[in-house]
């Protein structure tokens, strides 16, 4: 039997606080077309990369034909003919399409372009992909999908062996899709191996010879397609433990803290909900359904382009963060360092910023109120600090995150706070200690969103949960009635 | 006794200081002048007129933003003080349109920053050019001299001991030493210059103190060409040519970072001192103007480097530190 085209095994890879792959073994053969799916942070990603020789693998080994492999650079694993489309397409807008097909290889003689052959080239090549289009096109002027067919030749290009599509149709129409199908089909026939990265798990069985199911970092099934359909793939896609040290009671709710009347932007379409004080509220939804941006769309941080929020009954203005503050709403962001911390600040200036209305007269602060009630807060929340005059960034992940977190707490007419990845790059004792405290915030009436791309979380938290599909609110669901399979199959594109 | 002095070397303003102190002892040294009642006073009389304009530039640097425009507002607002002088008789009525004047052109550079959304730096570079070419159009390119006795004691006049300027300065600097540090708005300034989007984020009031900066640093700059125009009992269409290179060299040099958000006002004064003690050194040992700008140039790029290598240690303890 000849040997598998790739071959991983017992890989293990560890990002700092995320044990990302753990002991996976994968193979792909010459000329099959191989689906890959999993929930998000599952390590589908991760397992991209160590193919594309992004990422070096920790343990375990990569065989490329039965060779061992040590990737240190992308460049390596093109040459030996792994080739990567990613999602966001690498394209240079501003280039022909000839020039994009053989960028950073464009046939010279002596540093001089050979213009003619680099289009007569480039043509036959954009003939395999059946893109009809002159290859002195510039890119810019081609749609998504042309785009990645263009990125396909390109693969084809460098004479890949194996080309891995991340998400390839997720930007596409109906057609565009049909069309990249049908390519998928006659490049397993020409004996190029596909790597067919997806979501939607109706695609993948269709286009698939094997599929294999990543969860939390673990191969837990390789199958052939024919055997498996979609509710299947869901179960074994969760099957996941609620996360632990997730304790729920049961709480008192008042009045609409929050009520969301068919707000849109750019990044959401006529999203409608409310919160009662006192009620946690989870959105769920894949990468890319619009988690972050309907947390900045609520604030205001981005335009908005139709809907009311109100906040306490009084409605909200568009696009001011300002005056959501002042109504009383407030947002921890997902990104703590880019969007959240004031990294040379001292741990108390972070905690005050937004607060300073109230600790301040005439413009002056009141340092001593000001120390007290950050003391109160610092202790209260059990920020793990030397004292508060240290910069922020010293402290670790989940102590930085109580700070942001008593930066709204500290805010006296907070009535909403929208909390979007609230442990993300946490370690698990400060995760169970973020829980807590957000059950306690809403036990004394706060209002409370949560925004997570991780199931279990959004489960053990709220008690109710949104699911975000593309944008849009795509299914409600209790606490009683939400299960994990529930959750996935809302979120998955129909 | 030994943490204090390692702290002592690590503390940049510190290391400044001694360089500060070691360059008046070699001018000392080199000059029989240097350390004379007269010159000294001198080096402070022309720090004053740094320094007021410094003030609003360290705080228009602290928001991560830059105003090259102070050079040609000393122009602008030193002819309008001259003309309503001249027009009213009256030196305060002067300083006020010099004031009003001042804060007119922040005022417009605020707006195109946050609500045209123009760069600082195109944008105070347009309106540099403006002002520049407005006042040698409305003098015709030639100085407008002062018909008011009065008008020339603000510049050279004294209080006590001390030139009146040199007394401006000082209660400028222990007020916004401490609107910086205590108030709202200095913290304001900081945090957004730190990191911009979490100010945004954060509901902090972004675009109103971007705009109150720009017009402070628009006023600062009118109340040193109020100073320089009663010095010269004129106004120059050609003052304050290059003032602004200076103003921002001297800062940066300070420690102010051209990121945003890192630095003192204590440690930009430093700054100031240290260029125009070098400049009168360079004067009194007789070297050519022409080459005060040649060291100028040499001074800006060497303090930028000290801060980009500030930064990066920096960045290497944060990730050190992380781990």
């Amino acid at each position: 039997m000849t040997s598998p085209l790739i071959a991983l095994r017992g890989v293990h890879k560890r990002f700092p606080g995320v044990h990302a792959l753990r002991d996976v073994d994968f193979e792909i053969r010459s000329g099959e077309v191989h689906g890959l799916v999993g929930e998000n942070g599952a390590g589908k990603s991760t397992l991209i990369k160590i193919i594309a020789g992004a990422y070096r693998l920790d343990e375990g080994s990569l065989q490329v034909a039965g060779q061992a492999v040590h990737f240190t650079h992308p460049r390596q694993a093109q040459d030996a003919g792994l080739v990567v489309v990613y999602q966001e397409l690498e394209l240079v807008s501003s280039l022909s399409v000839a020039e994009n097909i053989f960028f950073g290889r464009l046939p010279n003689r002596n540093g001089h372009v050979q213009w003619q052959r680099l289009y007569a080239e480039a043509k036959s090549l954009l003939q395999q992909v059946g893109l009809d289009v002159d290859p002195r096109t510039k890119v810019g002027f081609l749609g998504v999908g042309a785009q990645q067919l263009v990125e396909i030749a390109r693969a084809l290009s460098q004479r890949a062996q194996l080309i891995v599509m991340d998400e390839p149709t997720s930007a596409l129409s109906p057609q565009e899709i049909e069309l990249l199908l049908g390519l998928v089909q006659g490049l397993r026939a020409r004996g190029v191996a596909v790597l067919y990265v997806s979501h939607k798990l109706e695609e993948v069985l269709e286009i698939s010879d094997r599929v294999t199911v990543l969860r939390d970092g673990v191969n837990v099934a390789c199958e052939m397609a024919s055997a498996l359909d979609e509710k299947r793939l869901i179960s074994l896609m969760v099957g996941r433990e609620l996360g632990e040290g997730i304790a729920h009671v049961k709480r008192e709710t008042g009045g609409w803290a929050l009520e969301v009347d068919s707000l849109s932007t750019d990044a959401v379409r006529e999203i409608s909900f409310g919160v009662r004080s006192g009620e946690i509220v989870g959105f769920s939804g894949l990468m890319g359904a619009g988690r972050t941006e309907l947390a900045n769309a609520l604030i205001g941080a981005d335009r908005r382009l139709g809907g009311t929020v109100k906040i306490g009954g009084r409605l909200l203005p568009p696009d001011s963060p300002l005056a959501a503050r002042r109504l009383g709403l407030g947002l921890v962001p997902e990104d703590r360092r880019e969007q959240g911390i004031f990294p040379r600040r001292s741990v108390r200036d972070n905690a005050s910023i937004a607060a300073l209305d109230s600790l301040s007269r005439w413009g002056r602060v009141l340092l001593g109120r000001e120390q007290v009630k950050v003391d109160e807060l610092v202790g209260r929340l059990r920020v793990r600090t030397p004292n508060t005059q240290v910069p922020i960034a010293h402290l670790s992940g989940g102590n930085q995150q109580k700070v942001l977190l008593s930066r709204w707490l500290l805010v006296e007419q907070l009535q909403v706070l929208l909390v979007d990845e609230p442990t993300r790059g946490i370690d698990v004792g400060a995760k169970a200690e973020i829980y807590r405290v957000l059950g306690e915030l809403a036990q004394s009436g706060l209002a409370i969103v949560v925004f997570s791309s991780e199931m279990e979380e959004v489960l053990g938290l709220s008690d109710r949960i949104y699911v975000l599909c593309a944008g849009r609110i795509s299914a409600e669901y209790d606490r009683d009635t939400a299960t994990p399979e529930a959750l996935l199959t809302s979120a998955l594109p129909g | 006794m030994k943490q204090w002095a390692t702290r002592l070397i690590q503390n940049e303003q510190a290391g400044l200081l001694l360089a500060l102190v070691a360059l008046c002892v070699i001018l000392s040294l080199l000059s029989p002048v240097f350390f004379t009642a007269i010159n000294i006073k001198n080096v402070l009389r022309d720090a004053a007129l740094v320094a007021i304009a410094g003030i609003g530039m360290v705080m228009v640097i602290l928001l991560g933003e830059i105003d090259l425009s102070v050079g040609s507002t000393q122009a602008v607002a030193g002819i309008i003080a001259v003309v309503v002088l001249n027009a009213y008789d009256s030196v305060m009525l002067a300083l006020g349109a010099a004031l009003v004047a001042g804060a007119f052109v922040g005022l417009i550079n605020g707006l195109l920053i946050t609500r045209a959304h123009i760069n600082s730096l195109i944008a105070t570079l347009g309106m540099m050019a403006i002002l520049r070419g407005s006042a040698m159009v409305s003098t015709g390119a030639v100085s407008l001299q002062g018909t008011v006795d009065s008008f020339v004691d603000v510049g050279t006049g004294h209080w006590g001991p001390l030139p009146i300027p040199v007394v401006i300065a000082a209660v400028l600097l222990g007020l916004f030493l401490y609107v910086l540090h205590y108030t709202t708005f200095g913290r304001y300034i900081y945090a957004i210059g730190g990191n911009p989007q979490a100010a945004r984020l954060s509901g902090l009031p972004v675009e109103g103190t971007r705009i109150a900066v720009f017009v402070l640093a628009g006023a600062l700059a009118a109340l040193s060409a109020f100073i320089l125009a009663s010095r010269l009992n004129s106004g120059q269409p050609n003052a304050g040519l290059g003032f602004e290179l200076q103003v921002i060299a001297a800062v940066i040099l300070g420690g102010i970072s051209l990121t945003g958000g890192v630095g003192t006002l204590a440690g930009a004064l430093i700054g100031i001192l240290m260029l125009t003690v070098l400049s009168n050194g360079l004067v009194l040992l007789n070297v050519s103007s022409f080459y005060h700008d040649i060291a100028r140039g040499f001074v800006i790029i060497l303090a930028v480097y000290l801060d980009t290598r500030r930064k990066n240690s920096l960045v290497r303890r944060m990730v050190s530190g992380a781990r």
